[in-house]
């Protein structure tokens, strides 16, 4: 039997260091005082100054007209988020649910034109969906915000993977069992998909958690910030001698990140279940 | 409980292959059926849409005397249980047997009433609130079962239930099936190309080869009255010898050897002549059959196999334990345990056999 030596250890040990580090290395730094980071940089040492700092980010109210505090920019990630995740669950759910279970004309096109558009990133079709949103006057809402990227190729080809996988005879035994299509749907397959559910949701989350375009193209209403524009915004202070606020950018991004690792760390196991083994 | 009526139903598909090819069966009420034949034979497509999951080509299917061709497998009073369970993963026990009887509207204590008869009958008590993960191949085909008792529908279908279980569970669960379906007295369709599955459960057997029927009859008619060589062949284990020859004046030919057997008609026609294994014995008397030839011998405790040729073709034997085969031994078998088939068409040939009589001196005798 192969025994794991200190080799193996050191390998492990390096990887995760280089993982970490950035992390512990902003964490700290964000705790020491602006005008401390502008003169000798970045630090590993914790400063003094943590809670008067994260305070600062989470309630000051900032921005040009002054009501936008940390608080309600976390408020904003979060809809976006979570929005984002149940969204483009629930309507690639449905959609694989329609290719696999349905025979219609031309699924397997539909399907393969669905499929084609994760070659598509978000940039190439931005301008127009801004203009649809624009029409419809969606500009400063969260619908207009969420809906026009809840499609998505990525979670129905997942769904649609994972759907192929469940027997055949599963549904039938349903059929006899007396469950029609939405029966079937909402009895034997969304629990059945529950850990694909739970890794795509984390997904999911994670990428509408850290868009920073389209917000930024869809609203002009500093009521509408996420955490990720905060970030940004705290930086553009360059006005006179003033330096920036260097450890608020830290303690935002510190906490810009603290949710989505707070979701992988508790769904991690279900997370890793949908995403290799098939529980059937 | 309800009669099955299966009426001239074909069943092809897009490409125009047939599955199943004018099939007639009528079951009575409480009769238990099993169609049996080789892997793509359209046994299980036959079961399949006589439970609603396929659709029918042609031909009527009625249950109860009522017509189901265009009615959904849940409203067809039948209950199926599937080669693999085809359990629900995420419920319980108890959850699956009722998942059908809730879906229905049955109210709340008659589903537990229900279910736990069928707990109690499949013995599943202890597992009813357990995952069909946790449970053992055997149980969840028990389960299964249940899922389809709970019911009381008018028919049992079954698809290859046993064929996923070791053999020792499957003589067990053999036995318990047949044991529910005579106290439940509900009609049974069953699918299985395990002949002695077949032979062990049916009350009648129909024997399915390329999508039409080759015989139906009770497990004993087709053993001692089979009505073609792939029936003969297909039921019985061992086999069936079938050795093809010609019958002549001087009996039947086999190759170079002659078998001294009146199988008329004495026409020189290509025939082919079945005796099973058990019926066979062994002689030393040079003027009895032909000559077998000693190939190798399977000890099976009670009894041995023993394996050899007669005229170049294969022919096995059931002898006693004690028995010891010779390299070359004379065949007899009983006039009236020989069948006659036609070699081109395989059907039966209902000849009288009559043994002729041996020549004075009798030396080996070539054809």
């Amino acid at each position: 039997m192969y025994r794991t030596n200190f080799r193996d250890h050191l390998v492990l040990i390096i990887g995760s260091l280089m993982m970490l580090l950035p992390v512990v290395v902003a964490f700290t730094t964000s705790t020491h005082e602006a005008a401390d980071i502008h003169m000798n940089g970045l630090t590993l040492v914790p400063g003094d100054h943590f809670a008067e700092t994260y305070e600062t980010v989470l309630t000051r109210q900032g921005g040009f007209t002054g009501k936008v505090t940390g608080l309600t920019m976390l408020g904003n990630s979060l809809i976006l988020g979570l929005g984002f995740a149940i969204g483009k669950i629930v309507l690639s759910m449905l959609a694989a649910y329609a290719i696999v279970y349905f025979r219609f004309r031309a699924a397997t096109a539909m399907f393969w034109i669905i499929f084609t558009t994760l070659l598509l990133p978000l940039e190439v079709r931005i301008l127009p969906s801004y203009e649809v949103m624009h029409k419809l006057g969606l500009i400063n809402t969260y619908t207009g915000l969420i809906v026009p990227l809840l499609a998505s190729a990525t979670g129905t080809f997942f769904f649609r993977q994972f759907f192929k996988s469940v027997p055949d005879e599963l549904l039938e035994a349903a059929r006899i069992d007396g469950a029609g299509p939405f029966k079937f749907f909402i009895d034997i397959l969304v629990p059945l998909s529950r850990t694909m559910i739970a890794a795509m949701f984390i997904i999911m989350f994670v990428y509408g958690w850290n868009q920073y375009l389209w917000p930024m193209l869809m609203t002009n209403d500093e009521g509408f910030y996420t955490l990720v524009r905060g970030i940004k915004q705290i930086l553009i202070v360059w006005v006179g001698s003033q330096i920036p606020d260097y450890n608020e950018a830290f303690a935002m991004a510190v906490l810009a990140m603290l949710p989505p690792v707070a979701l992988v760390v508790i769904f991690q196991n279900w997370f890793i279940k949908g995403l290799t083994e098939s529980d059937k | 409980m309800a009669k099955i009526d299966i009426d001239h139903v074909f069943k092809t598909y897009a490409g125009g292959a047939q599955a199943v090819r004018d099939v007639s069966i009528s079951i009575r009420d409480g009769e238990f059926i099993v169609l049996v034949g080789p892997s793509g034979c359209g046994k299980s497509t036959l079961l399949r849409m006589v439970a609603g999951l396929e659709e029918i080509s042609a031909g009527e299917v009625r249950i109860g005397g009522r017509l189901v061709n265009n009615v959904e497998p849940a409203e067809r009073d039948i209950a199926m249980v599937f080669q693999n369970y085809a359990l629900y993963p995420h419920m319980s026990v108890r959850q699956n047997l009722a998942y059908g009887l809730k879906n229905r509207g049955t109210p709340k204590p008659e589903i537990e009433a229900r279910v736990a008869e069928a707990a109690r009958m499949l013995e599943l008590e202890p597992y009813l609130d357990r995952k069909p993960r946790a449970l053992s191949g055997g149980q969840r085909q028990r389960v299964a079962m249940g899922r389809a008792i709970v019911r009381h529908p008018a028919a049992f279908l079954f698809d290859e239930p046993l064929s996923n279980l070791d053999a020792k569970l499957r003589v067990t669960m053999r036995g318990e099936i047949k044991r529910l379906q005579r106290r439940l007295g509900t009609t049974s369709l069953y699918v299985t190309h395990d002949q002695l599955e077949a032979m062990t459960l049916a009350d009648r057997l129909v024997v399915l080869n390329k999508g039409e029927i080759e015989q139906i009859g009770t497990p004993l008619e087709i053993y001692h009255e089979p009505a073609s060589t792939f029936v003969a062949s297909f039921i019985g284990s061992p086999a069936m010898n079938l050795l093809q020859g010609r019958s002549t004046e001087n009996g039947f030919a086999i190759g170079p050897d002659l078998w001294r057997l009146a199988t008329g008609p004495l026409d020189d026609a290509a025939i082919t002549i079945g005796f099973r294994p058990e019926d066979v014995t062994f002689t030393r008397d040079m003027r009895a059959g032909p000559e077998f030839l000693l190939d190798y011998v399977e000890e099976l405790g009670a009894q041995k196999l023993v394996h050899g040729t007669v005229g170049g073709q294969a022919v096995s034997a059931t002898a006693t334990a004690e028995f010891q085969p010779q390299e070359s031994m004379r065949l007899t078998v009983p006039e009236h345990r020989i069948f006659l088939f036609s070699t081109a068409t395989g059907k039966r040939l209902r000849t009288p056999i009559t043994p002729m009589q041996p020549a004075g001196d009798f030396s080996p005798v070539k054809a």
